[in-house]
């Protein structure tokens, strides 16, 4: 439904012919993206053949044309976006049959992944949760380096341990295993968010390991090798070095996309050893009949899943897994959860709109760790 | 009998100062704060606000000191508290459920008379549940004070010795809040209830769940998701009759009538009491008094305060004073 009151870009084109003063006020009159109600305006200045938004948003078309106003060299495309929405984008400059992609020069806001950075268009009534950002208050935790020299992987590895402030050797720690460990440091401030949820007294003091894959495409889906180096290696050295907790309940596998896969395969493989699972957009791809349509890398992630649904066991005591309802593994997700509930596992699913990107999996961590490893809150009445 | 006055949080509007005035202390004061764990010692603005007149017992250092001393304590202590831990988890497990069926039958579309009827025998099961929960809690606390024997520990009796001397010195107690569960283990540790029995005392928050008859976890909104309120077993038992809820503005969600309601009724044979920012209940023995804005949760979902001049139904006539 067209809005009743006009958004600021018809306002600007009912004007009729656009001067560059006109686009000039315009531009400096707003913030890019232009959120008004449900829709997002994004704009581009500058010279070209054609623009596009290119998203990650699944479910729409992902490359959408802008319209010139016409004698100007300023863009636009108007998207809807319900409330709460969080899109990272880049814009397809086409001119002289060259296209680059770029990111959104009107918009300070970005994300930033291993493949580099991406706009952010951040719909009406999302905000940055406060307790992703560093909070003076909070005591940071600190970051040591283990070193395992020899791994059932072959070869050497590295894992980052993070230790929380005030840690004591007299007290007793849960462990949480993170894969891909440095990329949610990197990309999902995960010791800030650690360091400041510790602080609220919101999620338990934690150790936490930071794994660093090898070929994460090959080692994650239901590698015995990977499994052998979490459960047969890493966990013991961190029993043998921190003061944790010896119980499954007290143990949690953590992992986004295909490390959630390896999550998952780990403590299928594992079953009683880790009671707590973290899985962030799981890449659970699976058939029911036919051909794998997801391509030759997901072949092995198929085949792990299609056996993890037929017979899944108990590989956990409770499970928190979230999704974005603008990526694509969506189906795949929602699919699971039933599959998990099933086991007798204690399962908590959230879905939030965003994509398959880090800044997603940031911003549910709190609901995640708060849910399994609650923290002294309940306990402290200052 | 002891005499004391229990507060609400103290950090931005502090009265304890008023609560010595009021117990008429003329000494020196001893300062438990184990609850602030191992900033205990962080105690600069404590002294202050009692007159620079404290002197801190330093019950969770203490407590570290004898783990240290005698490991073969600290491996049993833990091992109970591992107990303790499991036996906590399986009775959340159980309060799940029963406090569900309580709250769908209060909610349900049924005759009014029938509801009333199935809820209350929904709440006489949590009560049991409750009751049983606190028992087994206590048993496995005798039953290791009974092998383990702590106070005849040299230790630990190292530390009750100078604790004592420390003691002597003083008219007053003020306990601070916290982590009431290690608080009330430190408090439990060193025998506190029968050295501090004859002293006034001032507890707040943390501190005053502690020195009730019955401790009780709540918090309605927490990160995770809804909380229920738990019991997590007997306190010091000083002040008796009353169930102390710190903070119960932020924690407690009061505008939702049936919400408290079950609360009220949940711990009916107690008083629910929200300690907010300068309230206070005072104590002579099991007759207590309360402050202005101190309010009371009523069996039908109300919030009362006692001070007023009617009244609530449901106050147990024996235990009340008029201010």
């Amino acid at each position: 439904m067209p809005s009743a009151t006009p958004s600021a870009i018809q306002t600007l084109l009912r004007q009729g012919p656009v001067s560059d003063a006109a686009v000039a006020e315009f531009l400096a009159a707003h913030t890019f993206p232009i959120i008004e109600g449900r829709q997002a305006t994004f704009v581009y200045q500058g010279a070209a053949d054609a623009v596009h938004l290119r998203h990650w948003v699944y479910g729409l078309a992902s490359s959408q044309s802008f319209h010139r106003v016409e004698g100007t060299q300023l863009w636009h495309h108007t998207l809807e976006l319900p409330p709460q929405s969080r899109v990272e984008y880049k814009f397809e400059v086409v001119q002289n049959g060259q296209h680059q992609w770029i990111r959104d020069p009107l918009n300070p806001n970005l994300a930033h992944d291993p493949f580099g950075a991406n706009s952010v268009c951040a719909g009406q009534g999302y905000r940055r949760p406060a307790w992703t950002e560093p909070d003076p208050e909070a005591r940071q935790g600190t970051v040591k380096e283990m070193l395992f020299k020899e791994t059932k992987l072959g070869g050497p590895r590295r894992v980052s341990v993070y230790l929380p402030a005030r840690f004591r050797e007299t007290r007793r720690y849960p462990l949480l295993i993170v894969h891909d460990g440095g990329d949610y440091m990197r990309y999902a401030s995960l010791q800030t968010v650690l360091d400041n949820l510790i602080h609220r007294l919101e999620v338990a003091p934690l150790v936490v390991a930071l794994t660093h894959p090898g070929d994460r495409l090959s080692e994650y889906p239901n590698h015995p090798g990977h499994a052998a180096f979490i459960a047969e290696q890493v966990l013991p050295e961190m029993k043998a070095k921190f003061p944790l907790y010896d119980a499954p309940a007290s143990r949690c596998l953590m992992g986004a996309s295909f490390g959630g896969v390896a999550a998952l395969a780990t403590a299928w493989r594992y079953p009683g050893t880790f009671g707590r699972l973290l899985l962030q957009s799981g890449s659970f791809a699976f058939t029911d009949i036919g051909e794998n349509k997801r391509g030759p890398t997901f072949a092995k992630v198929v085949e792990f899943i299609n056996a993890f649904r037929d017979k899944p066991g108990k590989p956990s005591e409770k499970v928190y897994l979230s999704c974005g309802t603008y990526e694509s593994l969506i189906y795949e997700n929602r699919s699971m959860v039933p599959v998990l509930q099933q086991t007798g596992m204690e399962v908590r699913y959230e879905e939030a709109r965003d994509g398959h990107n880090w800044e997603n999996w940031r911003d549910r961590l709190r609901s995640g760790l708060s849910w399994l490893f609650p923290g002294p809150l309940w306990m402290v009445y200052e | 009998m002891t005499v004391g006055v229990l507060l609400g949080p103290q950090r931005l509007a502090p009265i304890v100062g008023e609560a010595v005035e009021m117990l008429k202390i003329d000494g020196k004061i001893a300062a438990i704060t184990a609850g602030w764990q191992e900033r205990e010692a962080e105690d600069q603005e404590l002294c202050a606000a009692l007159g620079n007149t404290s002197v801190n017992l330093m019950l969770h250092a203490r407590g570290e000191a004898v783990f240290r001393d005698d490991p073969d304590f600290f491996a049993a202590h833990r091992a109970k508290q591992d107990r303790l831990r499991h036996l906590q988890e399986l009775y959340r497990l159980r309060l799940a459920s029963a406090l569900k069926g309580a709250r769908r039958v209060q909610q349900a579309t049924a005759p009014r008379d029938l509801i009333e009827s199935e809820l209350e025998e929904a709440l006489q099961a949590l009560r049991l549940l409750d009751t049983h929960h606190a028992a087994k809690v206590r048993h496995i606390e005798e039953e290791f004070e009974r092998k383990v024997r702590p106070l005849e520990r040299p230790a630990l009796r190292r530390q009750l010795r100078e604790i004592d001397a420390l003691l002597a010195e003083c008219s007053g107690v003020a306990i601070a809040g916290g982590h009431v569960a290690v608080l009330y283990n430190r408090l439990r540790l060193f025998d506190l209830r029968s050295r501090i029995a004859d002293l006034p005392v001032m507890a707040w928050s943390a501190g005053a769940m502690a020195v009730s008859d019955r401790i009780v976890l709540f918090h309605d909104s927490p990160p995770q998701g809804r909380g229920n309120a738990e019991v997590l077993g007997a306190g010091l038992g000083l002040f008796p009759g009353v169930v102390v809820l710190p903070h119960a503005r932020r924690r407690l969600m009061l505008h939702d009538h049936g919400r408290i309601s079950v609360f009220a009724r949940r711990f009916a044979g107690a008083t629910c009491i929200a300690l907010d920012e300068r309230c206070w209940v005072k104590f002579e023995g099991a007759r207590w008094v309360t402050g202005p804005n101190t309010f009371q949760l009523c069996s039908d979902g109300r919030l009362v305060d006692p001070s007023a001049s009617n009244p609530p139904p449901d106050r147990p006539e024996t235990a009340a004073i008029r201010a």
